[in-house]
């Protein structure tokens, strides 16, 4: 057969492989800044745009979608066209995904510190932003799909597998969780409420977590290991199964997330089964990494960029176990809210997708600009810095969680809490410096690598494409007893849409019933609405970013009931647009605090939250006593608020504002009280509000209708 | 209770259904090829054979 002339592009690998390197250094600069200010509050710089609550998001959006995602597409990049022996579909394509989510990236980042979010975990993006991902995302699917299907080569290698179902499966997760009404050009409400917007938020969080940090870096694992290494993956068999188990049984797992809250009792116990189940692939595909090295230690003795694939692959295999012994609820019950998930995370983050993108840029930089690694020595020392930093970032992170567990559940002879929540959060102070020194000892080594990347390319000189040559596909027919075999394992299309079926089926069995039987959401006669006034504060609350410190979903212990107040029940969220259950507590939990404190506390406290509880690490707020409240905008979020079922009577909006109005008064009254003056207008007033309604309406009530 | 019957049916039917196609696969043969696509994806068909996988010595 007559060879084809054709070439693998350098360009785009390398562009996506320079915005690696650089969101990554803004997107940890941006952590370590954040993991600086719960030592030292002031760092808040009293700014609304640099405040914890809004930084936070900056920085877990910046490495997730920014530094993982551009290292995603530099590996697809480089290596799809030479597994297929073809060239990319369209130069056009590729050009548009680069720029496109560049952009996507730096109006997330602007966006979020102006306060524009949704406050759903790794989806707080608004809903223009949220349309732009969905494009870009499509745009890099045709390109991608376009190029299996001009392939040269019949047999599509495992690596592709693993990126084919990470974009089928993150372009169903990202529309499914991101339907939401919009209010205004930057406001909208998730159309799901309470228990049913959790289920589906962590449905998501998690299925990111699967899809977006995991499997396409498995996929760049089973291509620049075998690379890196010189040699065949340890198992191709294993490889195939890896894949199929893993994300059949990755989709089930969402509810471990929500273990002893409000959250059905079947779905947390499905979420568990499935996760213990996820030990089995994960360990196999880690395991099929590292023998892939054996005979060839020696190896991993001189060459860093092996050193990071083992570490990586290490940390593939502790986080995916430690992942399924949290979804264990005794386990769960210390680790949720807690620093744990924290370290359980950073793990994940910092060893398996940071060192494999490390090793990944160290083996391409010295390729595509055909030269050697500038030092060798200096990615050995990044290697062991980045380690380094690992460890002192995760273990006073374990340390810090299990000392405030047993501070929070130590109770006294005579039968009371022996610890103030403020006497925990002084005690983890400590830990949480050591945690920013360890993210900063991290830092520094990937700044090491800019260093090393830089001098590399400029001893270099780069290769734009390389010129390569292959046989061109021969027609392929499948007769009879062939053909159902052909179809599954030729046809890139059809390999698309048996994984969004195995997807969606795995998410729509978990939340349908969920959705559509009552008795799994009892109702509770004497929640109400909120009012005007406090669906603004509400907003506000979700503007801070509140959600990233204080949970508002108390579980059934003793020792948070006798803290917070009665256990949090489904009913009492029905009309949360979207839900603020929150994961971490670095602050208490709220879902009580209405009418714990008086109103003037509640301004004392959020002018400056160290007159009040001092040693107190949360940020001051002096912004919401400087403006007004928005107002304009009320009665659009009560008409959307009822179009999505929350029960204001017809043509209410007109009287929203006035409603309002006369709710500021009172509350700017009580203040007077108090000897505070303030005008009913400002923003302080509508968070006060919102506060003090906080998990009331369940006090004198009792469950109409209960139990499934 | 009805969501759980709900829930138990549909996992049975794809658990069924997988377990189908992996006994299906294993006898057809599916992955009885299992060594050269491990071994083909070191090798580059770059003209100028700068042979990619030499540097990691």
């Amino acid at each position: 057969m007559e060879l084809e002339k054709f070439s693998y592009d350098n360009r785009m690998p390398r562009n996506f492989a320079m915005a690696t390197v650089f969101w990554g250094i803004v997107g940890m600069l941006v952590g370590v800044i954040a993991a600086f200010q719960l030592a030292f509050p002031a760092l808040n710089l009293d700014l609304a745009a640099t405040t914890f609550g809004r930084l936070r998001p900056v920085h877990t959006n910046a490495v997730i979608f920014a530094f993982v995602g551009n290292g995603m597409f530099t590996a697809i990049y480089y290596s799809l066209p030479r597994l297929l022996k073809t060239k990319m579909y369209s130069d056009l394509l590729s050009k548009i995904h680069f720029w496109g989510w560049q952009l996507i990236i730096v109006a997330a980042a602007v966006t979020l510190m102006a306060g524009f979010t949704v406050s759903k975990e790794y989806a707080e993006l608004e809903w223009p932003i949220d349309i732009a991902i969905t494009i870009i995302w499509v745009i890099f699917g045709i390109n991608m799909f376009g190029t299996i299907l001009t392939r040269r080569e019949r047999h599509m290698y495992v690596a592709i597998w693993f990126f084919i179902g990470s974009w089928a499966a993150i372009a169903m997760l990202h529309i499914v969780n991101s339907i939401e009404i919009p209010v205004t050009l930057f406001k909208s409400y998730p159309v799901y409420a309470g228990v049913q917007d959790a289920l589906v938020q962590w449905w998501y969080g998690h299925n990111a977590v699967a899809f977006f940090l995991t499997t396409p870096y498995l996929g760049l694992m089973y291509y620049f290991v075998p690379k890196a290494a010189n040699r065949p993956i340890y198992s191709y068999r294993l490889s195939i199964v890896h894949f199929w188990s893993l994300i059949f049984i990755y989709i089930w797992a969402g509810p471990h997330h929500l273990l002893y809250t409000a959250l059905p009792q079947w779905a947390q116990s499905l979420g568990t089964a499935f996760s213990i189940m996820l030990i089995l692939p994960s360990w196999g595909g880690m395991l099929n990494g590292l023998f892939t090295l054996r005979g060839a230690w020696d190896k991993v003795r001189e060459e860093p960029i092996l050193k990071f694939f083992v570490v990586g692959l290490t940390c593939y295999g502790m986080s995916t176990f430690e992942g399924p012994m949290m979804s264990l609820k005794s386990v769960n019950a210390i680790s949720h809210y807690s620093d744990w998930t924290i370290a359980h995370v950073h793990i994940g983050a910092l060893g398996w997708n940071g060192f494999m993108t490390f090793g990944m840029l160290y083996w391409l930089f010295p390729r595509i600009y055909k030269t050697q690694l500038f030092s060798k020595k200096l990615a050995s020392t990044h290697f062991w810095i980045g380690t380094l930093g690992i460890i002192l970032y995760a273990v006073p992170m374990y340390w810090a969680a299990f000392r405030s567990y047993f501070m929070f559940r130590a109770f006294t002879p005579e039968g009371q809490l022996q610890y103030q929540f403020i006497d925990v959060v002084q005690s983890t102070v400590p830990f949480y410096v050591m945690r920013a020194v360890g993210g900063t000892v991290y830092l520094l080594g990937v700044i090491l690598m800019l260093y090393n990347l830089i001098k590399t390319v400029q001893q270099g000189s780069f290769v734009e494409s390389e010129e390569a040559e292959a046989a061109p596909l021969p027609k392929f027919k499948a007769t009879g007893k062939q053909f159902w075999h052909s179809v599954i394992e030729r046809k890139p299309i059809w390999f698309l849409v048996a994984s969004l079926l195995v997807v969606a089926i795995g998410g729509m069995i978990e939340m349908i019933p969920t959705f559509m039987i009552k008795s799994n959401i009892p109702t509770i006669a004497t929640v109400k609405p909120y009012t005007p006034l406090e669906l603004q504060g509400r907003d506000i609350y979700v503007r801070e970013g509140c959600y990233t410190c204080h949970s508002q979903m108390i579980r059934p212990f003793r020792y948070e009931v006798m803290r917070y107040g009665e256990y949090s029940k489904a009913g009492e969220f029905i009309y949360d647009h979207p839900f603020q259950w929150g994961s971490k507590r670095t602050g208490p939990d709220l879902a009580r605090i209405g009418g714990k404190y008086p109103d003037s506390w509640h301004f004392n406290h959020m002018l400056n939250p160290r007159s009040m509880s001092p040693g107190s690490i949360m940020p001051n707020y002096p912004w919401l006593f400087k403006r007004d409240l928005d107002i304009s905008n009320t009665n659009s979020k009560i008409h959307a608020m009822r179009m999505l079922g929350v029960p204001y009577e017809q043509g209410y909006e007109a009287k929203a504002n006035d409603d309002l109005q006369k709710q500021a008064d009172k509350i700017a009254a009580s203040l007077k009280n108090d000897k505070i003056e303030i005008s009913s207008k400002k923003e302080i007033i509508a968070m006060i509000a919102y506060l003090q309604r906080m998990g009331k309406d369940i006090k004198a009530s009792e469950t109409t209708s209960t139990n499934n | 209770m009805s969501a759980m019957i709900l829930m138990l049916i549909g996992s049975l039917i794809i658990a069924a259904g997988f377990l189908a196609a992996f006994l299906w696969s294993v006898k057809d043969g599916q992955y009885d090829d299992d060594f050269s696509p491990a071994h083909r994806m070191l090798f580059d068909d770059t003209k100028n054979n700068n042979n990619t996988n030499q540097s990691s010595n």
